[in-house]
């Protein structure tokens, strides 16, 4: 109960009074009522900042790779172009739907379901601040290894749904890419559980704190290197340059989205910049110390949330923003190449990265480098 | 309702909800504001304008299988291995390191032998020369 959102919040007397005065006047105890609604408001919020996020996401990456190629980039619609996703997603919306002859209709469906829900459900476990994470689960890492896999089932299918051969072959690229990347994802996240020894979201984070040295990244040096395993692999897993050979533009059309139209489309795309922060707030989580103010500054109290958020959102958009700039900076793999990197580069670097965790918890005990130096 | 249930799946189940929710809406309000005139020439699949031959369900190449299989094998292996990863701390908090050490050691082990059979064999590299090794063995 204390894990959830709602818990978070019962910690603070007034509320906790506020509750108790109006259980007394109703007649029953309004308390489960209260996590209830703490659930439907957060989720609703982070829902709400999610479609931002993704919308900002397709605004940033148009506005950013502008700068890197010395154009404008949009600036119509609104300020500076910043209302240029709401007029991409009205367009989208009055876009025909078209299902292609010969379509397997109920997989056709469910493809941009499982991106959307895949991504989604992720949300639930993901530390904003102390206050705003759904629920900390016991096994939140885990869970979201588990859910986020549900993204490569949807891209597959959608490849495989749409009787087009660009669109399978684009899926089936998009299954052997996301399934191999797993495997480093998962073995660097697991180096951090060995160091931390839990697999809960925000136990980890409280291990760390503010300042640099106290970071999981800086910890030992498997887990700097680790860190960039994860992220290179992560990148590989959201589908984005230079690891977008399910969607390559330029032999694929369009890869595994070929066929689809209309909102379809459009969800497709928001599921994969929702991802792409998804996949930041994670490494921000696990190595860059996620929402801890420098100190442990006001701790557990409800002032520190917008700070502690903007802190969270400050590492992601940082990480969001190299995400677009390797992008636009860097050419796209070949398919030997692709996998060449993952299975005889990035797989043993993160199996080395584990083993050396594991020595380095034997040998001094779980301190870190800076510990060892200072002492 | 038990604790377990409003903390672990309550949560969950509401996340996953509004997912649903936003995909069943997304889809209605396409449908109310967008045209829906189908024919023949706009619903065939896209093959840069020619007229497709035969379905796209067609075989592929075999390599995807061959990655599958060995996803499988470390997917499991890192789930076994999870357990072991979080208590690996407690232990060598008890004094029990070094022996959870080589437990664990051995369990990565096996991992990599997996993997450098795999190597071995060529099934790392996506262009795999087939006729290479099978004259060889015929000779």
């Amino acid at each position: 109960m204390e894990n959830t959102i709602g818990g978070f919040f019962l910690k603070f007397d007034f509320i906790k009074n506020a509750i108790a005065s109006g259980s007394s006047a109703i007649g029953f105890d309004l308390t489960m009522l209260f996590y209830i609604m703490m659930f439907l408001v957060g989720a609703v919020a982070i829902t709400a900042l999610l479609a931002t996020v993704g919308g900002l996401g397709t605004y940033a990456e148009r506005k950013i790779s502008a700068d890197i190629q010395a154009r404008i980039g949009p600036n119509r619609v609104g300020p500076f172009g910043i209302l240029q996703f709401l007029a991409d997603g009205i367009k989208m919306m009055t876009k025909e739907d078209i299902m292609p002859s010969g379509a397997d209709k109920f997989l056709f469906y469910l493809a941009p379901f499982l991106c959307i829900f895949g991504v989604f459900s992720t949300f639930a476990v993901i530390p904003f601040s102390e206050g705003l994470q759904l629920t900390n689960l016991d096994i939140g890492i885990f869970y979201l290894i588990a859910i986020a896999s549900l993204v490569g089932v949807g891209i597959f299918l959608g490849g495989y749904a749409s009787n087009s051969k660009w669109s399978l072959l684009g899926g089936m690229r998009g299954a052997a890419q996301i399934i191999s990347y797993e495997i480093p994802v998962t073995i660097s996240i697991m180096s951090i559980v060995l160091l931390s020894g839990t697999l809960s979201f925000t136990e980890v984070i409280n291990m760390q704190s503010g300042f640099p040295h106290n970071w999981f990244i800086f910890h030992n040096p498997f887990t700097f290197i680790g860190f960039f395993v994860l992220f290179i692999a992560g990148l590989a897993e959201t589908n984005r340059a230079p690891f977008d050979l399910p969607e390559a533009e330029s032999e694929l059309v369009s890869g595994y989205h070929t066929e689809y139209t209309g909102i379809r489309f459009g969800l497709f795309a928001l599921a994969e910049y929702i991802e792409i922060f998804v996949v930041s707030g994670v490494s921000v989580s696990l190595f860059l110390g996620g929402y801890n103010l420098p100190g442990h500054f006001l701790h557990g109290t409800l002032g520190a949330q917008p700070l502690q958020f903007a802190i969270f959102m400050g590492k992601t958009f940082f990480l969001y923003y190299v995400v677009i700039w390797i992008r636009w900076t860097f050419p796209r793999l070949r398919a030997d190449h692709l996998m060449t990197i993952c299975w005889k580069y990035l797989t043993p670097i993160a199996i080395f990265n584990l083993i050396g965790c594991a020595f380095w918890m034997v040998l001094f005990n779980g301190k870190s480098f800076y510990d060892l130096l200072m002492h | 309702m038990s604790n377990q249930a409003l903390e672990v799946f309550m949560p969950i189940s509401i996340m996953m909800g509004i997912a649903v929710l936003l995909f069943i809406g997304a889809l209605l309000a396409a449908k109310f504001l967008s045209p829906f005139k189908p024919n023949k020439n706009k619903n065939m699949p896209y093959e840069c304008g020619e007229e497709p031959v035969g379905t796209a369900w067609s075989m592929f190449n075999v390599r995807f299988y061959v990655v599958g299989l060995i996803f499988i094998i470390f997917d499991v292996e890192s789930v076994l291995m999870f357990p072991v990863a979080v208590i690996f701390k407690k232990m060598v908090s008890l004094g029990l390191g070094s022996y959870v050490l080589i437990i664990f050691l051995s369990f990565v082990f096996i991992l990599i032998s997996g993997i450098a059979y795999c190597w071995k064999k060529g099934d790392l590299d996506w262009v795999k020369s087939y006729t290479k090794t099978s004259i060889r063995d015929a000779e």
